[in-house]
């Protein structure tokens, strides 16, 4: 029977799956936009953008609940770099790889006082305090093409946007694939997915 | 006395030099010989404003009127529109000149296009000929048959070409736009052809995302025309059933508006910094139609390699936990 530490509340799991879907549909119709084509149809171009509208706002609302959460709640100190973060982001690169194949033990166990390891850390304040809050004011800016173009920087400025909003939501859907992956180093490969469910952590 | 005639003589030949000198200026600044401006005047010093002032007889005196507006001509379009070297009496009844208008001037018939076009070297690259073949399949000719002229269109005395002279494409757009709403938006001369009420375009349009930004960066003819690559104008208009609603076939690499709106300024598959359909990206963006292919590779190499090392690292998780 291993030890379980209860780390994610349920506002928290709320907001992650929320997250969690709404970037998933984001990246499925951002994809069928920018590639679309009559001969290999993924999704309806209308639809798409009309599900891309809706789920955008969803998630520019919860990144929104999740800055309140963090400011309300003790999980906002996870999303912050403490001293010796690079040594640290160093020595678990190391366990992830070779450490991990030796049988190693993590270098940094996960604790309630610190929940993410030293490269979780760093990977979620890049997505969650750059890329996030980046990619949605782009994609308020898509939102309103009308006034980006005509009122403020011209007719260049939406193609600009959206290079920038393509290359940003690039970015999550790297993350969310190495997520997902990182996701399967737990006690056993579902333990992690299954504490994003019922709150609790499993140690090694 | 004679020195003195000699001056006079000298200043009169030179004025009249000068004014001559002066209207050829005029003329190939402008591109309008004088002779037709001074024609039109007669014409133009009624028609040309909103009021006007005729002599009288039965009163005696100078009377001031207010112009029938649908027959007042703007000057300043009418000289810059393609007809601007015409005369009024080159199209419109000789009878003109006589003041008041006979009630028969009324009823002139009036001249289409191919009068003039058809037929002619001069005209042969614009294949007036085929314009009217394909009008002819179009929704207007269908529904309206003789009724429906270019004119209805093209008004003979503002009409410019622009598509392919116009740089500026939000004016180009907008003209041309314009000529579509002048009935579409416009009950009145709507309802010449039909007792049906007009259509709301911006309900009828509701469905389109961006509705603003769609008016203002693409022509009605782009969805509501076939594109024809023989002729330079599409204008066999269809009917609003057979009308372009999947909007891939716009916002995808193979987009239709290189084969109309950007026709003219198709400048190549791919641009040097990679892409597609780049004469869009002057005035605009549309998304899926300009897609970078170093941007594509970049992005198609690094998802691969993070793959590529997802997998492998996953590979020697599972060997040595089976070890």
């Amino acid at each position: 029977m291993s030890e379980k530490v209860y780390l994610y509340p349920v506002w928290i799991r709320f907001w992650h799956w929320t997250n969690a879907l709404m970037c998933l549909l984001l990246i499925i119709t951002g994809i069928s936009m920018q590639y679309s084509d009559p001969a290999y149809p993924m999704i309806r171009f209308d639809w798409s953008v009309n599900i891309h509208n809706i789920t955008g706002i969803i998630l520019a609302l919860s990144y929104i609940f999740f800055l309140i959460g963090n400011m309300l709640t003790p999980n906002g100190k996870h999303y912050i770099f403490r001293r010796g973060i690079l040594k640290n982001i160093i020595a678990q690169a190391k366990y992830y790889a070779f450490g991990i194949f030796k049988g190693e033990n993590p270098p940094f166990p996960i604790t309630v006082e610190s929940k993410f390891n030293p490269l979780q850390k760093l990977s979620y304040i890049v997505i969650m305090h750059i890329t996030i809050p980046t990619v949605a004011i782009s994609g308020v800016m898509l939102l309103f093409p009308e006034i980006i173009a005509n009122d403020f920087f011209g007719s260049r400025a939406l193609h600009a946007t959206d290079i920038f909003h393509v290359m940003m939501g690039f970015i999550v859907s790297l993350f969310l694939v190495v997520h997902l992956y990182f996701c399967t180093i737990g006690h056993t490969p579902i333990s992690n997915f299954k504490g994003m469910f019922n709150g609790y952590h499993e140690k090694h | 006395m004679k020195i003195r005639m000699q001056f006079i003589f000298a200043v009169v030949f030179l004025i009249v030099i000068g004014e001559s000198l002066l209207v050829r200026a005029q003329e190939e600044a402008t591109g309008i010989d004088s002779y037709t401006y001074e024609q039109n005047e007669s014409c133009l010093k009624c028609h040309g404003h909103k009021l006007y002032f005729y002599y009288n007889e039965g009163v005696g005196h100078d009377v001031k009127e207010r112009m029938n507006p649908y027959f007042i001509i703007d000057s300043a379009e009418y000289y810059a529109s393609n007809h601007k070297n015409f005369t009024c009496t080159d199209c419109h009844s000789l009878e003109c000149d006589d003041f008041p208008h006979s009630g028969q001037m009324r009823m002139e018939p009036k001249f289409a296009c191919l009068d003039c076009h058809a037929g002619d070297e001069a005209y042969a690259k614009y294949d007036f000929e085929k314009i009217e073949v394909e009008f002819q399949k179009s929704v207007h000719f269908s529904r309206h048959s003789e009724d429906f002229t270019c004119s209805m269109c093209h008004n003979p005395h503002t009409y410019k070409i622009n598509a392919r002279t116009n740089e500026n494409m939000a004016e180009f757009i907008l003209y041309d736009n314009e000529i579509c709403l002048t009935c579409h938006a416009d009950i009145s001369k709507y309802q010449l052809l039909t007792t049906k009420e007009n259509p709301n375009v911006l309900k009828t349009h509701s469905w389109l995302p961006n509705q603003v930004l769609h008016f203002k960066k693409v022509r009605c003819l782009e969805c509501h025309t076939e594109v024809n690559n023989d002729i330079l104008v599409s204008h066999n208009i269809l009917p609003k059933e057979q009308a372009v609603k999947q909007c891939v076939e716009c916002h995808s690499k193979d987009s239709r508006l290189m084969a109309s709106l950007y026709k003219y300024q198709f400048t190549g598959k791919r641009s040097k910094i990679g892409f597609s359909n780049d004469a869009m990206l002057e005035d605009s963006y549309v998304i899926g139609a300009n897609r970078n292919y170093y941007l594509n590779m970049i992005s198609i190499g690094l998802f691969g390699l993070v793959l590529i090392g997802i997998f492998i690292h996953a590979l020697l998780r599972i060997i040595i936990k089976h070890k």
